[in-house]
C-alpha cells in the first residue's frame, strides 16, 4: 500500500510534467495554507472556497477566461510549504499563490515566488517584514499585519482613557513585536506602560502571569500573543476576575473563529483590530450568508475574506493586462485601484501593502447578541491611510 | 510589606497555590501513566488524546445532551475508559510479548489519529465550555482572589489521587494488582483472571486522564490539541518521579507545579524548560529517579 | 527486535551491492521522473532516518528526541552560512559539529537509561532544545531564519544552480550511507549488536557498554545534523518545525516503515513519508491522520517494513 502511495505520488508528478505544455491559457490559482493544525481554522478550507467564490464572482467563464483553483496543506512546515510551490510554479504552471498563514512559511514562499518570477497574494500571514525588509516586487500583503494590530488596538485604547497597560507577551519573536509595537504608539499617545510578563509559548496556564497583572493595576492588559495563548489567558482572566476588578483586555492578534471558541460570556468586552466583519453593512452580510453553508456553517475571518478579494482583484488586474505575468499583474493590481464588497475602495502601495479601512471592535455581552454569531459593536474606525505602517518607515528597498 | 527575593510574600503565597493547582493536572495525569505503566509496561502515548477526549465527551454532554459538569465528571472517565478498553483488547492485547517500544509506538499513532480526526471535525480553536454555576466566584484571601473552581480542582484531585493510592498499596484488588505485574502466572494460579484485570486497569489510568479533561474544561481551552504538548511535560514528571511508585507520581506532580509555578515568578522566560531542566539533574544523580528503584 | 544480520557472507553482500547500485541508480536516474527539490529533500531525510536508524535498529535504543539534532544543525548552518558568511562546506561542517556537541552532551545523560525510559528523556530533551530555539534571538522565532546564501561550493561551484546542489547532495547522502554501512559491518557495529541482544552478556565480557552505547549515539547525532545542515541549504532556511517533537515522530515513522534495523529500510521509508506528505497535501486534512494510521498497521501486523518483508521474501538481509 505504501509502495503503491509512492508510485502513485510518482506518476502524479510525471502527469504533471505531460501536462504542462497545455496549462497555457489557464490562470492557475494556488490555495496555500494549514488545513490540518493551528492556523486551519482562521485560514485552511475557508480561504479556498473564498477563492472559488472570488472566481465566481468575477464571471471568469463568462468572460472567456480559464481560472483553475487549486489548494493544499503546508502543514505549517516551511519545507513542505516551498516544496509545493516551486512543484507548482515549476510543474503545474500555477500563476499565484494565496494565503499562506505562518510567518516563516510565508517568508520562505516570498523568496521561492521571486527567485521563479511568479505572483504572491499574502492574507494569512501576520509579520509586517513582508512589506518591510522582506518586501519584493512578487508580493502583495493583503489582509493585516503585526504592526497595523498593535497600532490600531494601542492608540485607539489610550485614545479612550486606556492609559496605563500591562503586557502579557509570548516570549518569542513574534509576541516581542507586538509588544514593542503596541508600546510604543501607547508611549507616543501619552499612556504609560506598567509591566510586562514574557510567557513561554503555549502556555497551559496563565494564572500566575495574570495575578501578576492583576497586581500592577493597569488598566488594560495588552495581550500580545495569538491563538490557544490568548484564548486561555481569556479564559482565565474572566475566572480570575480581572474584567470584574475594572481591568480591560486588549488582544493583540484576535479572530473571530477565537471569539466563537471562547463564547461571549467569557470573551464579552474584549477590545482588538479586525479589518473584516461579517456584520457590518449589507455587501459582507451578503458575502457572508453564501460563505457559511460551504464552510460548515462559519462565518469568514478577516483572513478568508481577504483571500476574496485579493483574487478578485488579482484577476481584474489580468482581465485589464491579458496576461498572467508575475511581476507585471503585481505592477498592475499596485496601479489600479481596489474596489470590492467586503473591503470597500482601497489601493496596493509600492511596498506592497494593501490599505483599507481597520476596525476596533468590542466583543458584545450575551445579553446584546441578538443572533448566532453576532458578536462584535464597532468602537472606531481607523481610515486605511492611518492604519497601515507609514511606506517609508518600513525600509522596503521598493520605496523611493 | 516583606519581600522575598522582592516579591511580597502575600504575592508568593498566591503563587504557591496556584502551582499547586497546576501540580494537581500533573499528578492526575503522571498517576494514570504510571498505573499503565506498571501494570502493562506500556507508556501510554495516547494519554494526553485522552486527556483531550475527556474535554469534549464533556462538551458534548453539556450541548448534545445538556448534562453539566457533575454528569461530565462521571460519565467522560467511563466513556473514555471504554474507548481504553477497546484499544487494549483489539491492539495493545497483541504487543505484550514484544519490545516494550512497540507499545509506544502503537499509542503514539493513535494519538496522531484522534487528534487529527478530532480537529477535522471541530477545528482548531476550540470550544467554549463555562464553570459550573455552583463553582463560579471566588474567595478573596488577602493574599489572592482564588476562585472557587481552583479551589474544587485541588481538593478534588488530591481525593482521586489518595484513594487510588489507597487501593493500589492498601487493598486485597491492589496486592492481586501488584502482583500480577511481578508474577502473572502464579496469580492467574490463584484463579485470578489476569487479562481482564489488565484490561480494566489500562481502562481506569485512560479514565484518570478523562477526568483531567474534565477538569481542564472549564479552565483550559477545549480544543484537540490541548494534550499534544502537556504529555510531553507529564512524561518528563514521570521521568523524575520515577515510576516505580504510586506515591512517587502523585508528590512530584504536586511538587513539580509549584517549582514551575515559582520560576513563573522569578523568571518566567524559563517556565516551560523548568521541569526539564530538574528532569536533566535528576537523571544525573539519581537515574532511576526520585522514587524509581532501578530496572 | 528486527531482522537479526547473522555474520557476513559473501552471498549477502553481493545482494546488498545490488541494492546499493539499485539505489543510486535511483537518486541518479530520478530527476528525469521527478522534482529534484523533493528528491533532494528525500536524500536529506534518508540520511536521517539511517542515522536514526543506527541507534534503534543496531544498539536497540528508540530515540524520540532525533528532531534536536536535524534542527540544531539547520540553524548553525544557516546561521553561518547566512551572517558568518561561511561556504556551505564550512556551514555544513559547522551545523554537523553543533549537532555532535550536542549528541555528547544529550548522550551522556540519556544513555543511563535505556528502553522506555530512554525514549522518554530524549523527548524530554528535545523539548527542552526546541523552547531554546523558540526564544532564542538568533533563530528569528517563528520567523525562521530565511533567504539563506546557498554561495559557492569551495569558493568555485555555484550552488544556486539546481544541478550542482543535487550532486553535492548526492554525495553528501551517499557519504553519511557508506559511512553507516561500513560502522554497521565494522567490529564496532558487532559489539553494538552484541548489546542490543544481551546487554549484560557484552559487559561480562568485558566490553564498556555505556561508551559503546555513546559513541554510537553521537555518531547518530553527528550524521543527523550533516543531514540537517543539507537540508537547510537545500531549501535556503531554517525553521522551528525540524526541531519540534512531530519531526522526532516523523523520523520514527519513516524508519518503521522502511524497516527497523534494515540497511536501506529508511530510505526507502523517507521516500514514502514524504511522497505522502507532498501528495495527501493537495488533498488536504489527512495527512497526519494518514500517518497516525500508519503507525498503527506498521506496528499490528507490518513491524519488519517494506525491506524487511522484501529481505525475509528473498532470505537474505538488505
Amino acid at each position: 500500500m505504501f509502495r503503491k502511495l509512492g508510485i502513485a505520488a510518482a506518476v502524479a508528478m510525471a502527469v504533471g510534467t505531460a501536462h504542462a505544455q497545455i496549462s497555457d491559457g489557464v490562470i492557475k490559482i494556488g490555495v496555500l495554507n494549514d488545513q490540518s493544525s493551528l492556523y486551519a481554522d482562521i485560514s485552511g478550507q475557508g480561504a479556498a472556497v473564498a477563492a472559488r467564490m472570488a472566481v465566481e464572482d468575477f464571471g471568469a467563464a463568462k468572460k472567456g477566461m480559464k481560472v483553475e483553483v487549486i489548494q493544499a496543506d503546508h502543514q505549517n512546515k516551511p519545507e513542505v510549504g516551498s516544496a509545493i510551490a516551486r512543484q507548482w510554479y515549476d510543474v503545474d504552471k500555477v500563476d499565484v499563490i494565496v494565503d499562506v498563514p505562518t510567518s516563516s512559511v510565508a517568508l520562505a514562499i516570498n523568496q521561492v515566488t521571486r527567485e521563479k518570477n511568479k505572483a504572491f497574494l499574502v492574507s494569512g500571514a501576520a509579520t509586517s517584514d513582508l512589506t518591510g525588509k522582506a518586501c519584493s516586487p512578487n508580493t502583495i500583503h493583503w489582509t493585516y499585519d503585526t504592526w497595523m494590530l498593535a497600532h490600531g488596538t494601542g492608540s485607539a485604547i489610550v485614545k479612550t482613557g486606556g492609559k496605563t497597560w500591562f503586557f502579557l507577551t509570548a516570549d518569542y519573536a513574534f509576541g516581542h513585536a507586538l509588544e514593542r509595537d503596541t508600546e510604543e504608539v501607547v508611549v507616543k499617545n501619552g499612556g504609560k506602560v506598567l509591566g510586562k510578563v514574557r510567557h513561554p509559548l503555549n502556555a497551559q496556564d496563565f494564572s500566575s502571569f495574570l495575578l501578576q497583572a492583576q497586581s500592577s493595576k493597569a488598566q488594560i492588559i495588552g495581550l500580545a500573543n495569538a491563538g490557544g495563548d490568548t484564548i486561555n489567558s481569556i479564559k482565565q482572566a474572566s475566572e480570575f476576575g480581572l474584567v470584574e476588578g475594572g481591568q480591560g483586555l486588549a488582544g493583540m492578534l484576535v479572530f473571530i473563529s477565537d471569539i466563537h471558541a471562547l463564547g461571549l460570556k467569557t470573551a464579552q468586552g474584549l477590545i482588538f483590530t479586525e479589518t473584516f466583519y461579517w456584520d457590518r453593512n449589507d455587501a459582507s452580510r451578503a458575502f457572508a450568508k453564501r460563505f457559511a453553508p460551504q464552510y460548515k456553517g462559519n462565518m469568514p475571518t478577516m483572513v478568508q475574506a481577504g483571500v476574496y478579494s485579493a483574487v478578485l482583484h488579482y484577476l481584474k488586474a489580468v482581465e485589464a493586462l491579458k496576461s498572467d505575468d508575475g511581476p507585471k499583474v503585481i505592477a498592475k493590481m499596485k496601479q489600479m485601484p481596489t474596489d470590492d464588497p467586503l473591503f470597500g475602495k482601497g489601493r496596493v502601495r509600492q511596498d506592497g501593502r494593501k490599505i483599507h479601512d481597520a476596525y476596533l471592535v468590542e466583543v458584545k455581552r450575551p445579553s446584546e447578541s441578538k443572533y448566532p454569531w453576532d458578536y462584535y459593536k464597532i468602537r472606531a474606525t481607523i481610515p486605511a491611510e492611518e492604519a497601515f505602517r507609514p511606506e517609508k518607515e518600513g525600509g522596503c528597498p521598493l520605496v523611493k | 510589606m516583606t519581600e522575598i527575593f522582592g516579591v511580597p510574600t502575600q504575592a508568593l503565597f498566591g503563587q504557591l497555590l496556584i502551582g499547586l493547582i497546576n501540580g494537581s493536572f500533573y499528578a492526575l495525569l503522571s498517576l494514570g501513566l504510571a498505573v499503565i505503566f506498571g501494570l502493562l509496561n506500556i507508556i501510554n502515548f495516547t494519554h494526553g488524546a485522552q486527556y483531550m477526549m475527556g474535554a469534549f465527551v464533556a462538551w458534548f454532554l453539556l450541548n448534545k445532551a445538556g448534562m453539566g459538569y457533575w454528569w461530565a465528571l462521571v460519565i467522560a472517565p467511563i466513556a473514555v475508559g471504554i474507548f481504553g478498553v477497546i484499544i487494549e483488547r483489539t491492539m495493545l492485547k497483541q504487543l505484550y510479548k514484544l519490545d516494550h517500544l512497540y507499545g509506544l509506538l502503537l499509542t503514539f499513532g493513535l494519538a496522531l489519529i484522534v487528534q487529527g480526526l478530532f480537529r477535522n471535525e471541530y477545528g482548531s480553536s476550540g470550544l467554549p465550555y463555562s464553570i459550573p454555576s455552583q463553582l463560579t466566584g471566588g474567595q478573596r484571601l488577602g493574599f489572592m482572589f482564588l476562585p472557587n473552581y481552583r479551589a474544587w480542582v485541588i481538593v478534588f484531585s488530591l481525593v482521586v489521587c489518595l484513594s487510588t493510592w489507597f487501593v493500589i498499596e492498601k487493598t486485597k484488588l491492589g496486592s492481586y494488582l501488584r502482583a500480577a505485574t511481578e508474577n502473572p502466572e502464579l496469580v492467574r494460579a490463584f484463579g485470578i483472571n489476569v487479562p481482564r484485570m489488565i484490561t480494566l486497569t489500562y481502562g481506569f489510568g485512560v479514565g484518570l486522564a478523562a477526568l483531567a479533561g474534565v477538569m481542564a474544561a472549564p479552565i483550559y481551552s477545549v480544543n484537540p490539541l490541548m494534550g499534544a504538548d502537556l504529555i510531553i511535560v507529564v512524561f518528563a514528571v514521570v521521568v523524575i518521579g520515577g515510576m516505580g511508585s504510586i506515591m512517587g507520581s502523585i508528590v512530584t506532580g504536586f511538587g513539580l507545579g509549584v517549582i514551575e509555578g515559582l520560576t513563573k515568578v522569578f523568571y518566567p522566560e524559563a517556565s516551560n524548560t523548568v521541569i526539564f531542566i530538574i528532569m536533566a539533574i535528576v537523571l544525573m544523580f539519581r537515574p532511576a529517579g526520585l522514587f524509581g528503584t532501578q530496572r | 527486535m528486527a531482522a537479526v544480520l547473522p555474520a557476513q557472507r559473501k552471498a549477502e553482500i553481493g545482494q546488498q551491492r545490488i541494492a546499493l547500485a539499485v539505489m543510486l541508480a535511483f537518486f541518479v536516474l530520478g530527476p528525469l521522473a521527478m522534482y529534484p527539490v523533493f528528491l533532494m529533500k528525500v536524500m536529506c531525510f534518508a540520511l536521517f532516518a539511517c542515522a536514526f536508524n543506527l541507534l534503534i535498529g543496531f544498539v536497540g535504543l528508540l530515540s524520540f528526541g532525533h528532531a534536536m539534532f536535524l534542527g540544531t544543525a539547520g540553524y548553525v548552518c544557516a546561521y553561518a552560512a547566512k551572517v558568518w558568511g561561511f561556504t556551505p562546506e564550512l556551514a555544513i561542517l559547522a551545523g554537523t559539529a553543533a549537532a555532535c556537541v550536542l549528541g555528547i552532551v544529550t548522550g551522556l545523560l540519556a544513555i543511563r537509561r535505556q528502553g522506555i525510559y530512554f525514549a522518554m528523556i530524549t523527548l524530554a530533551l528535545a523539548q527542552m532544545i526546541y523552547f531554546f530555539y523558540l526564544q532564542a534571538p538568533f533563530t528569528g522565532g517563528e520567523d525562521g531564519i530565511q533567504a539563506v546564501p546557498r554561495g559557492n561550493l569551495f569558493g568555485l561551484v555555484d550552488l544556486s544552480n539546481v544541478w550542482t546542489m543535487y550532486a553535492t547532495v548526492l554525495v553528501v547522502f551517499l557519504g553519511g550511507f557508506l559511512l553507516i554501512y561500513r560502522t554497521i559491518h565494522s567490529p564496532f557495529g558487532q559489539v553494538l549488536k552484541a548489546i542490543r541482544e544481551n546487554e549484560a552478556r557484552a559487559t561480562s565480557l568485558g566490553y564498556d557498554v555505556d561508551r559503546y552505547k555513546l559513541a554510537a549515539y553521537v555518531i547518530s547525532a553527528t550524521l543527523s545534523g550533516l543531514a540537517g545542515a543539507t537540508n537547510a541549504l537545500v531549501f535556503q532556511l531554517a525553521a522551528l518545525n525540524n526541531v519540534h517533537w512531530g519531526m522526532s515522530g516523523e523520523v520514527v515513522l519513516m524508519t518503521l516503515v522502511g524497516g527497523l534495523g534494515t540497511i536501506f529500510g529508511p530510505v526507502v521509508g523517507a521516500l514514502v513519508v514524504l511522497a505522502m506528505e507532498n501528495y495527501l497535501a493537495t488533498l488536504g486534512f489527512w495527512v497526519t491522520i494518514a500517518q497516525g494510521a500508519i503507525f498503527v498497521v506498521c506496528v499490528l501486523a507490518f513491524r519488519r517494513g517494506i525491506i524487511g518483508e522484501l529481505a525475509r521474501l528473498i532470505k537474505k538481509p538488505l
